[in-house]
């Protein structure tokens, strides 16, 4: 017995010994400039006024402010926010504290803190798709003014939809953009310019190309591979796709016109409709040149995919032209604008009509594009219950990773998750050709985004109260039955149709239709 | 209260104290009663009511806190959030409106199989009825109970029949949770069973086998969740050429319903078997070797020296084994989230996954009424499951 314990007391002693001499066992906050936990503001932080910061020498501007900022913990997101903090200190003198917690934990943890008075977090890196909840209530700052008047932001760099549409609700502004996120189509531009295709312009163009390539080795490993590849998975983020997909079919005569509900009686447009068969047949036509497990792929799995050669097509967010460099897809990666369609739906009738001067009035070349912005950009905004000095310090600090010279860096770095959404970031490409990027593939990824960000009819992400319901509850829910065949189209459309009018009813349907009208920026 | 066993009596009683006991004797005696009664009820007021109060605040406030969030919907407001009445609604939808197909499933007529199941299900309970009303040894207030506990019963196999053994029919959450909880469980008994058989034996490395069959239990589930997703990835991931050197490149975990199924009860016994394995071989290790030696001599095989012997004094540990693991059971959630997200379609969505979904999405009210309905539902189970078996449990005793 006493030798067991002594045994057993030789092997605990030297992990307590190591355990105290290691580094972390240091409680230095100078060691962790950028903590990942929470602490509070020091209760004797002198609440620094604007003028008085206004009037402060560098590096003191924010002296002895501490500031929460939630976000994702990616490691995307979370990263440049953690990297950049130390700096921004320095020139400051106030401290940064990123909160970083899952995906699906953001909107819960900030929504919760907010409306139960907590106030623990002073800013949020989070979906601007949530405004809905956040602005009605009165949870976050008005940012019109500081935006507007702002050198270090330089808000008119900004493109005119993530700063007109992106980051207002209700005329005015919230947040301070930080990201650029719609979906565009990428392709092996090798395999495509040896067979003289042109990149998909409709979803039929898609479909052909898939198939085309669908079972050839496309990277040489003498294993067959994969026309197409869009991460499917069930409670990921795969019930964007969709939308993407129906957008162009739903959405011809500009933003404002909305593509989730008609904007006179909030109903659904995701619904029983001939728009919605097409796109539904249409998705699941794309599962069957993927992957055998793509209905549980997520986005991580489409990436590592594509960027290993085994996919000739798949469709993301920003992403891959700068995840692109360094692996097998380095200057065999094309970027085009999400394919349109050469039909759209007649709203008083359900019915799919021909594109013309009147119903597809943007059209190019008789295809109705609907570029589609997804989830909308990492957006930063500022918890209007702070304390003035944490507020000041917290937008100083969005507003310093938002300026062209830092961002300009931090959307050519994969590892960031931020994607272009400044005028300066399409114009200087010097950044882009220092991240790996060759001239031609700079050109051809700058340009999709600069087309489909030019196109008026771009099409804004929901965002009213309970959007998380009617996306990640109910959207999410029937799509995978209906890949997994528990639902056919029209049981499909009948799931996220009834399920969205519930949800509608349920939160009021005059203040839902409001809040949807407000979102698209139409004056009431 | 405590006056006729007090000891002023006892000394009254005592030879030579025979007389009537003189006022100032009386008096002492109320004091002493007095103290005695408010010593008690200090005592009572000190050790008791602290206990009491901290089980009531941890457990049956939750409790009713969650039987208000259950009938309400979250309304946030500027400072607050309240929670505005919604009556059965949550319920409602749940059991019979737009979430009573991802809830119960959807329910067709059954097959003949189905029939001849819900059948023999309505039988068997009918006769344990009779055989209760027959015995006259329970309370009307236990009748009562084994009468909804017996409806509950024919209506849960009326939902695995209408579900599982019809055309056209598919489970919900519900039923879904009850064929991992089932399906798990039966694997996880015949596995930890068998290896603690195994490790009860004199072998080599028992000492090490024993340390390594406990592996799995040690590690978070989540991190298991993970890494099966690692192992059933048949197109990339560490095992890809594994998978292709058994010519299953294109085979796919996940787009068929009983394999996604199959891949979370894989995961789930892998994890769980340990548990079983450790308290089967303690209970083996504290079996008297002698009886079993003594029949092997009378020339008992070893099939019925295991048959006769050792179940029967494993049956008891077997028993609260079960117990313990149907209740755990049914909150399985890591597993068929991280795994396959509930997926193919609802295919894989347990209960608590459901209501973590409601969750996420701020829907607290539904995700309460899920949370109680699963509470009902494992009452059921739990006490169907304890009446079925003490009785036998207390017979071979």
């Amino acid at each position: 017995m006493v030798s067991r314990f002594r045994s057993i007391a030789a092997a605990i002693v030297p992990i307590l010994v190591l355990t105290a001499c290691s580094p972390t066992a240091s409680p230095s906050a100078s060691s962790a400039p950028a903590s990942t936990g929470p602490t509070s503001a020091p209760p004797s932080a002198p609440a620094a006024s604007a003028s008085q910061a206004a009037a402060a020498s560098p590096g003191t501007k924010f002296k002895g402010v501490n500031i929460n900022i939630l976000t994702f913990n990616g490691p995307q997101v979370a990263e440049p926010l953690q990297r950049r903090a130390p700096d921004w200190e320095q020139l400051t003198g106030g401290h940064v504290n990123v909160v970083a917690v899952g995906f699906q934990t953001i909107y819960d943890k900030a929504l919760l803190d907010a409306s139960t008075g907590t106030n623990s977090f002073d800013g949020y890196v989070f979906d601007p798709q949530w405004m809905g909840d956040f602005v009605g209530p009165g949870y976050l700052l008005d940012l019109t003014d500081r935006e507007k008047n702002d050198p270090q932001l330089n808000q008119q760099d900004i493109v005119p939809f993530f700063r007109d549409y992106n980051s207002v609700y209700n005329g005015k502004n919230y947040t301070v953009p930080l990201d650029g996120d719609f979906h565009m189509v990428y392709y092996r531009s090798d395999l495509l310019t040896k067979d003289g295709l042109k990149p998909p312009a409709t979803w039929d163009d898609y479909l052909s190309i898939a198939q085309k390539y669908n079972g050839q080795d496309l990277n040489g490993d003498g294993q067959p591979d994969y026309g197409s590849c869009i991460a499917k998975k069930k409670g990921a983020q795969s019930y964007w796709w969709i939308i993407s997909l129906a957008a162009g079919l739903l959405q011809s005569k500009g933003t404002s016109q909305g593509a989730f509900f008609d904007t006179t009686n909030m109903n659904p447009l995701f619904g029983q409709n001939e728009a919605m068969t097409l796109a539904l047949q249409t998705y699941a036509k794309t599962a069957t040149y993927g992957p055998p497990d793509e209905l549980n792929m997520d986005v991580g799995g489409s990436r590592g995919l594509f960027t290993t050669g085994r996919c000739a097509l798949t469709m993301d967010w920003g992403d891959i032209g700068t995840l692109a460099p360094g692996t097998f897809a380095q200057d065999k990666t094309g970027a085009t604008i999400t394919p349109g369609w050469k039909q759209v739906l007649d709203r008083s009738t359900g019915k799919l009509v021909a594109c013309d001067a009147t119903s597809c009035p943007d059209a190019v070349d008789g295809v109705n594009y609907a570029p589609f912005g997804s989830f909308g950009g990492w957006s930063g905004a500022v918890n209007a219950k702070s304390p003035k000095a944490q507020q000041d310090a917290a937008y100083d600090f969005l507003s310093y990773m938002s300026s062209p010279a830092i961002s300009g860096i931090d959307v050519t770095l994969g590892k960031t998750g931020f994607n272009p959404y400044r005028t300066s970031q399409f114009t200087n490409t010097a950044p882009w050709l220092a991240a790996g990027l060759s001239q031609a593939a700079t050109d051809n990824y700058l340009g999709a985004i600069k087309t489909s960000l030019d196109n008026k009819n771009f099409v804004l992400d929901l965002r009213i109260p309970q959007t998380k319901q009617y996306e990640q509850d109910v959207l999410d829910t029937a799509i995978a039955q209906y890949l997994a065949k528990e639902l056919d189209e029209a049981g499909t459309e009948a799931a996220i149709a009834d399920g969205w009018n519930s949800i509608t009813d349920q939160a009021g349907k005059d203040k839902q239709l409001a809040a949807y009208v407000a979102s698209l920026g139409i004056k009431q | 209260m405590a006056s006729s066993n007090s000891p002023t009596d006892e000394l009254s009683r005592e030879p030579g104290l025979t007389g009537p006991a003189p006022p100032r004797t009386a008096a002492r005696r109320a004091t002493a009663t007095l103290g005695a009664w408010r010593s008690e009820g200090a005592a009572r007021w000190l050790f008791i009511w602290p206990a009491v109060l901290l089980i009531l605040a941890l457990s049956l406030f939750p409790l009713v806190a969650s039987v208000a969030l259950s009938v309400s919907k979250l309304v946030f407001n500027p400072g607050r959030v309240d929670l505005s009445f919604v009556g059965a609604a949550n319920y409602q939808q749940l059991l019979f409106g737009l979430e009573r197909s991802h809830f119960l499933g959807v329910l067709r007529t059954p097959t003949p199989l189905g029939w001849a199941i819900l059948i023999g299900t309505v039988a068997l309970t009918a006769t344990a009825w009779i055989r209760v009303l027959r015995s006259g040894r329970v309370r009307p207030l236990g009748l009562v109970f084994r009468l909804v506990g017996g409806l509950l019963f024919i209506g849960l196999m009326g939902l695995l029949v209408q579900t599982l053994a019809s055309d056209g029919g598919r489970p919900g959450s519900v039923v879904v949770t009850l064929i991992f909880v089932f399906g798990g469980i039966a694997l996880q008994l015949f596995l930890g069973l068998g290896l603690a058989m195994l490790a009860v034996q004199q072998v080599p490395w028992r000492r090490f086998f024993r340390i390594l069959f406990l592996v799995p239990l040690t590690i978070t589930p989540v991190g298991v969740g993970y890494m099966f997703l690692m192992m059933t990835d048949t197109s990339k991931g560490p095992f890809e050429p594994v998978w292709v050197a058994l010519g299953l490149r294109n085979f796919t975990w996940v787009t068929d319903p009983w394999l996604a199924r199959g891949a979370v009860i894989i995961g789930d016994t892998w994890q769980w078997t340990p548990f079983v394995f450790i308290v089967l071989l303690a209970a083996l290790e504290s079996l008297d070797q002698e009886v079993r030696e003594a029949a092997l001599v009378d020339g008992a095989s070893r099939w019925q020296s295991f048959r006769h012997i050792t179940m029967p004094a494993l049956l008891p540990v077997t028993t609260t084994i079960v117990l313990i693991r149907i209740i755990e059971g049914f909150k399985i959630i890591d597993m068929p989230n991280i795994l396959l997200g509930g997926g193919p379609g609802t295919a894989t969505q347990s209960m608590t996954l459901q209501a973590y979904i409601d969750w996420n999405t701020l829907n607290l009210g539904r995700s309460a009424a899920v949370a109680y309905l699963l509470l009902i539902l494992v009452s059921v189970v739990a006490t169907v499951y304890v009446s079925f078996v003490r009785r036998r449990v207390t017979e071979l005793a």
